[in-house]
């Protein structure tokens, strides 16, 4: 046979193209959508879903979302000017939290905080939400402090040095010169913290939670259980996707703007 | 003769193993306009840097305003009140306008009012001819533009020595001489002014004298006829056919 490795390149991607066709056909026709409809989204389980969902799970949702995430951003400052300080014992101290909370799963964070804590000093959770979202920030700020950190260190040093020229102390200089500048140029990566931060909030029903604190993920769990079908879970899904994803746009929107902006 | 306003004793600067500075003894008068000239990597911009202490000196001392910047016990943060500096690269806030940029360290260290520190701002951006500009931001700006913002922004702390690094040297060659003609303006005004520069037009006609420096130590100084008509050294004589021909 005559062929150029190109035709032969074409004639492979058009196998695989044809392959993957009839394997797609094929599970078209041999899944009961009818049954499968049936299971994952139903209309009157769907229906029930609301306006709970909204209302009380949604709403958990977000409060756990804010509270991680202004916690998270707190300790994150905190930790990334202690991990750009001249002290050694701030950056040391900085730089092992940073590397234990974003080395351990956050479940297992979660457990301790949540669980182990208490059962090892009888001391209890004063309250359920902050029994979930305490342990989120702990562990937010870890993740929140190296992009807090990548922010001030993209601050070009000149700023650093032009604002110490006027005769403002190094702190001075850091809160109206350099933070404000790091925080524009992190908006977007932020942003991406958030939408984790979101997801993760999922993970605190581990703790076992209230009826009164029922996040989304626990809310479809739940009813599962009570209907007998996926449909909760499927709807808590598409809960979270209204969330997520006009925040991930937002924020490639805002990447792709200052990188025009830059040039 | 009155106490010189900067002065410099036996000051060395180094790097790690880069001995920059070569002990550097220096005084400039109340008033007085110094050009410093020389090489790259001779250690000019090191110099300046070390008379508002942006670079602490490994030896020597440095005496501003009558306060030595080196004593250990000496307040830096606001011993530097008493010099201004403009650097190449503008270092204009960007998340400021104009007029927060002159005012921030007015309302930040010295905790000036706003309306008082508008009005002083306002002031010296007239002097600038930059009195229009005052609600643009920087990136909004051309360079020159930003470069006379910035000089704004230094004179606003009212320091009594102005330190320019090459002011011009990232300006497009037309946006020059807006900015070499703000600051001949206040050398006339009797500022005292440490300048480094490769401008050797402004150095011949407005500097009260001028140093060539190489290798960490002060070569050559004089008016600026002599220096710069007349070198002495073999090395200043190289360096200013180099210029010169450029
Ligand atoms: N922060 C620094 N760390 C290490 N070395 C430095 C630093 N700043 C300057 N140097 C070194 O000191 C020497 C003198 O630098 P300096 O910037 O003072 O020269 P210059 O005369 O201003 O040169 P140019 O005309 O290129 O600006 C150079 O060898 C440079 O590499
Ligand atoms: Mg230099």
């Amino acid at each position: 046979m005559n062929m150029s490795r190109r035709q032969r390149l074409q004639l492979v991607r058009g196998g695989i193209y044809a392959l993957t066709i009839a394997a797609l056909a094929l599970l078209i026709i041999s899944v009961d959508w009818g049954a499968l409809g049936g299971a994952l989204f139903k209309w009157d389980v769907v229906k029930k879903q609301f306006p709970d969902i909204l209302t009380s799970a949604l709403r958990n949702t977000i409060i756990f979302t804010i509270f991680g995430f202004i916690g998270g951003l707190s300790l994150g400052l905190l930790l990334a000017i202690m991990r750009l300080s001249k002290s050694k014992p701030y950056r040391w101290f900085a730089a092992t939290y940073i590397e234990i909370l974003r080395g351990v799963p956050l479940l297992v964070t979660l457990l301790i905080l949540g669980f182990g804590i208490p059962i090892a000093t009888g001391w209890s959770w004063p309250n359920p939400y902050l029994q979930g979202a305490v342990p989120l920030a702990l562990v937010a700020g870890a993740y929140i402090a190296e992009t807090v950190r990548a922010g001030i260190e993209a601050v070009p040093r000149g700023q650093m040095e032009a604002a110490r020229s006027l005769g403002m102390s190094y702190t001075r200089a850091m809160v109206t010169v350099i933070i404000p500048q790091a925080f524009r140029i992190i908006v977007p990566p932020l942003t991406n913290e958030f939408v984790l931060l979101i997801k993760d909030t999922s993970l605190i029903s581990v703790l076992g939670v209230t009826e009164r604190t029922l996040d989304l993920a626990r809310f479809g769990r739940n009813g599962v259980n009570d209907s007998a079908n996926a449909t909760p879970l499927v709807v808590a899904g598409l809960v979270y996707l209204a969330l997520t994803i006009p925040l991930t746009q937002l924020a490639a929107w805002m990447e792709r703007r200052s990188k025009v902006g830059r040039r | 003769m009155s106490e010189p306003l900067v002065e410099l004793r036996q000051l060395h600067k180094s790097f790690g193993d880069n001995h920059v500075l070569r002990g550097i003894d220096l005084s400039v008068a109340k008033g007085e306009v110094l050009c410093i000239i020389g090489p790259s990597g001779s250690g000019k911009s090191t110099l300046l840097r070390c008379v508002n202490l942006l670079e602490h000196p490994t030896g020597g001392q440095v005496f501003v305003a009558g306060v030595e910047l080196t004593h250990r016990d000496c307040d830096i943060d606001k011993a530097r009140r008493a010099t201004g500096m403009v650097f190449q690269q503008f270092n204009l806030f960007s998340h400021l306008s104009v007029r927060d940029n002159v005012t921030i360290s007015l309302r930040k260290v010295l905790k000036m009012k706003r309306a008082e520190a508008n009005a002083r701002a306002d002031i010296l951006l007239d002097r600038v001819g930059l009195g229009d500009k005052a609600s643009a931001y920087p990136a909004q700006l051309s360079g020159g533009q930003q470069q006379r913002v910035a000089i704004a922004r230094a004179l606003a702390m009212e320091p009594s020595v102005m330190l320019f690094d090459e002011a011009t040297s990232a300006l497009d060659p037309e946006l020059v001489g807006d900015v070499l003609g703000v600051m001949r303006e206040l050398a006339e005004e009797g500022m005292t002014m440490l300048v480094v520069t490769h401008e050797m037009g402004f150095a011949r006609n407005v500097a009260d004298r001028v140093i060539f420096m190489d290798g960490g130590v002060i070569v050559e100084e004089g008016k600026p006829s002599q220096v710069i008509n007349e070198p002495r050294e073999e090395r200043t004589k190289k360096f200013l056919a180099n210029v010169l021909e450029n």
